[in-house]
């Protein structure tokens, strides 16, 4: 039970190797997972393409048959997951039934429009979310505190896809100011960010502002102020930097919720991306394309989580990465 | 932000009010017609692909259109076919065989001739695509060959009778394609790839979930002999902007970031009536919406039973109150802009009252909550559907509501497409709910006839069948006419499916757009399209 004590900034090799194992294994488990599932649904990609048209008129079961083996459609379960696999392995997920391109050019085409918006909406909700928090905790006015920190249980419980028709009716058809719709130029780009950024600030601001709270009831906050520093100075100086850390681990579930938010985003913004693909690739049960993006999604999942564990030795050296000890430990205050 | 939020709240009854009214209160641009100019267009879906021999949804057909030609036309008035690439044609008395002859000096955009070869080259292109062409190559279900007689004179021929070839050779589906179009894969010239054909527009670009543009094909004189004038298309270029979200294509088009909406919703429709707005509406033909009984599940077994929901279905009310008087009840299982489309309007009557009497006869009787049962069994039965109108679950409902006032209970499923299909397939279903666009009475042969679709699940060689297989034999009206009429009677009669409502094809045009029209199919023809400067 005897605490370690490691230098700053100094990882364990052996810690590194289990994380990276750990990751693949997530990656493996995405794909299976997926490819489970989207077997088990009744119909397939093939009848969506062929039964979709107009007409309802359906090709008959063998010419059904023909285009299936064309995808590889008809092995046995377990050899198209094999092939699947090992392919995958090399980053290709195969064609997309319905569109005829690679499932990874596809998702790879789509995610600059998609990074277009994820990105100013993450800055967005770092910077209102960090600042309703920090001014909601702010020990001078406690009934703005206490309006200010009604307001991320509102946010999160905002339909995105309200808000963003909102804001198309008031700032692109009242006031004429921003496009509806589209993905050309910067204009195009603040509608969604907002409305993307809405509910991930308000999950920042709930977690910033409950971590807050834990560290000003903290005795080393009276020490400060005892010594005679600001009330500025204890907020932001102490108290945030000691908030700060158990903050950063939202950062995956942040980045989970930007991407599950630009599907509604994407379609009431009628923006291409990463939310457009996938909704069409889960209607239509387009195994290829939902895999590329659900391993994706589950890589950069992992990859965050993975920077944000190496970043705490960094930022708190009280914090060790010790061979048995999962989730970062504290040191008790003396 | 917390203003910010507040502000929110109170917008949204003026969100409400906004809605209701249109902008500005400006007046219509007048005529007359000038060339150039682009019409930015939104529609509600992507298409999965832009060459109409492949695509079976609206969204491509739209495109689509415009790009190819076909040998023939078809009146929307009348349903009659008349000459475009090709100035006539024979038809064997056998319905086998059919000889176009090509007017001479139409290109397709590459320059090379739209002749004999070509259509050989379409034709044979198309059967290769096989079911990845579902709806073309279920037009040349028979086909055995295109012979090239001389360069401007094809013999297309046919296994078996197929009447509704010529017919057929109307539509985009069977548009021509230049031969070098097919050394382009299939999915190449879905993305408009070596997409060559000779309509009035050429295929500029297409970016998935955002837009395609179409421009001018320049020195194109060999329009339709149907439209009313010659030479090129007006427009220089046409956007189709894809806007999935309703009420952002309204929103758009008042003000004025589009100058075009298609699938306009019934809710949305009086906004764009009037002032500077104008609609152009038009009924699918075809099959209409219906409830295409499995004659052999459950309750549905039962002759009477049918009948007796042909007969507790409100049509009117199901116009009236969910959807608009845009989408007209049903008046037969083809919808009335159907060529040799029969009135059956007395026989799908709202007559509750005959439904209840049909049910007492058969021995059903009011259970404990309202829903009939006879030794122990439930007056039930379950629709599928896929929401590929964005109406189908409030018609269903209200139909529902209709239904268990004579003590039947319909249970409404929706599920994805996928798995519609699969049911379908397999025979799975006890109703099924869909609609089928074409301007063809053979469309019936398509899903009813024991040989094709047999959603029926009727015995093979029954009266139907005889009746289908009649009006496939000739393409002279006076022989199909009486089979086609017997076989829309023995549907409506038998309630083998119960039709609602007709579906219709409802589009806003903004200030600046004029004359933007449909084809027979009730696809979009913009060749007479036009804006005025804004």
């Amino acid at each position: 039970m005897g605490l370690a004590v490691v230098t700053a900034g100094k990882v364990p090799v052996a810690y590194v190797l289990r994380r990276l194992a750990q990751a693949v294994l997530v990656l493996w488990a995405a794909f299976t997972v997926s490819f489970v599932i989207l077997y088990l649904l009744p119909g397939d990609a093939v009848l969506t393409k062929l039964g979709s048209a107009e007409g309802g008129i359906t090709a008959d079961p063998a010419e059904l048959a023909a285009i299936r083996a064309e995808y590889g459609m008809d092995e046995p379960v377990p050899v198209q997951y094999a092939d699947r696999l090992l392919a995958a392995l090399t980053g290709d997920f195969g064609t997309s039934v319905s569109t005829g391109e690679t499932a990874t050019h596809m998702v790879v085409s789509a995610l600059p429009s998609t990074l277009a918006i994820a990105v100013p909406a993450l800055l967005l909700a770092i910077v209102i979310g960090g600042g309703v928090a920090l001014l909601g905790t702010y020990p001078r006015q406690r009934w703005l505190g206490q309006l200010l920190l009604s307001l991320p249980p509102l946010g999160i419980s905002l339909p995105p896809f309200w808000v963003g028709l909102l804001l198309i009716q008031l700032f692109s058809f009242e006031l004429g100011l921003l496009p509806a719709m589209g993905g050309e130029g910067f204009q195009s780009v603040i509608l969604p960010s907002v409305t993307l950024a809405l509910p991930v600030g308000a999950i920042v601001a709930q977690v910033l502002a409950k971590s807050l709270a834990t560290q000003q009831a903290q005795p080393y906050v009276d020490v400060v102020a005892a010594k005679g520093a600001s009330r500025s100075r204890v907020h932001i100086g102490h108290v945030l930097r000691n908030a700060a850390v158990p903050a950063l681990t939202l950062a995956g579930v942040v980045t989970g919720n930007l991407l599950a938010g630009s599907v509604v985003t994407e379609t009431v913004f009628s923006r291409d991306g990463i939310g457009r693909v996938t909704a069409d690739a889960v209607t239509a049960q387009d195994i290829p394309v939902v895999q590329a993006v659900i391993v994706l999604a589950a890589a950069v999942f992992v990859l965050i989580n993975l920077i944000v564990d190496l970043l705490y030795p960094v930022l708190d050296p009280r914090i060790a990465h010790t061979p048995d000890a999962g989730p970062a430990r504290e040191r008790a205050h003396v | 932000m917390s203003r910010a939020l507040i502000t929110l709240f109170l917008a949204v009854p003026l969100l409400a009010s906004a809605c209701s009214q249109s902008a500005g209160g400006g007046t219509r641009q007048e005529g007359p017609p000038r060339p150039g100019g682009t019409l930015t267009i939104g529609i509600a879906t992507p298409p999965d692909c832009v060459d109409p021999q492949q695509v079976g949804l609206n969204a491509g057909l739209n495109v689509g259109r415009q790009l190819v030609d076909s040998l023939t036309d078809q009146d929307p008035e009348t349903g009659e076919i008349a000459p475009w690439l090709a100035e006539r044609w024979e038809v064997a008395d056998d319905a086998k065989s059919f000889t176009f002859q090509l007017r001479e000096g139409a290109t397709f955009s590459d320059g090379s001739p739209v002749d004999a070869a070509a259509v050989k080259a379409s034709f044979d292109g198309i059967k290769e695509l096989g079911p990845s062409a579902l709806v073309a190559s279920g037009y040349l279900a028979e086909y055995t060959g295109t012979t090239v007689v001389d360069q401007y004179t094809a013999r297309v021929e046919f296994a078996e009778p197929s009447a509704q070839f010529l017919q057929a050779t109307s539509t985009m589906s069977l548009g021509l394609l230049a031969p070098a179009a097919y050394d382009a894969t299939p999915q190449q010239r879905c993305r408009g790839e070596g997409l060559i054909g000779s309509g009035p527009f050429v295929f500029e670009s297409f970016s998935q979930n955002q837009e395609i543009v179409i421009g001018k094909r320049h020195g194109y004189t060999w329009g339709s002999s149907l439209w009313e004038r010659e030479g090129e298309a007006y427009l220089d270029r046409v956007i189709y902007r894809i806007v999935p979200e309703p009420g952002v294509r309204t929103g758009s088009l008042a003000s004025g970031q589009l100058d075009a909406i298609t699938d306009v919703q019934p809710v949305d429709e009086a906004r764009f009536e009037g002032g500077e707005f104008s609609s152009s509406v038009r009924s699918n033909p075809g099959i209409v919406f219906n409830l295409h009984a499995n004659t052999a599940r459950g309750v549905l077994a039962d002759e009477n039973v049918r009948k007796a929901v042909q007969k507790a279905v409100n049509r009117k009310e199901v116009s009236d109150t969910v959807l608009s008087p845009n989408y007209a009840p049903a008046s037969s299982i083809l919808a009335a802009s159907t060529p040799l489309h029969t009135d059956l309007s007395a026989e799908l009557a709202h007559d509750p009252d005959g439904a209840s009497a049909l049910l007492d006869e058969a021995g059903w009787v009011e259970g404990p909550d309202g829903i009939r049962v006879r030794n122990g069994e439930r007056l039930s039965a379950s629709v599928i559907f896929s929401s590929a109108f964005n109406q189908s679950q409030s018609v269903l409902e209200l139909v529902q509501q209709q239904l268990r006032a004579v003590g039947f209970e319909l249970r409404v499923e929706p599920h994805p497409t996928p798995e519609v299909t699969d049911r379908q397939q397999r025979g799975d279903y006890e109703f099924l709910w869909y609609n089928v666009t074409r301007a063809d009475p053979d469309i019936l042969r398509n899903t009813f006839s024991t040989e094709a679709g047999d959603r029926s699940k009727l015995e093979p060689g029954n009266p139907l069948d005889v009746a289908l297989d009649k009006q496939a034999a000739s393409t002279e009206a006076a022989v199909r006419g009486p089979g086609a009429a017997e076989a829309q009677r023995l549907i409506v009669e038998h309630a083998y499916a119960i039709p609602v409502f007709e579906l219709s094809q409802v589009i806003a045009l903004g200030p600046t757009a004029h004359d933007v029209a449909f084809e027979a199919s009730s696809r979009l023809r913009l060749f007479d399209a036009w804006v005025s400067p804004s």
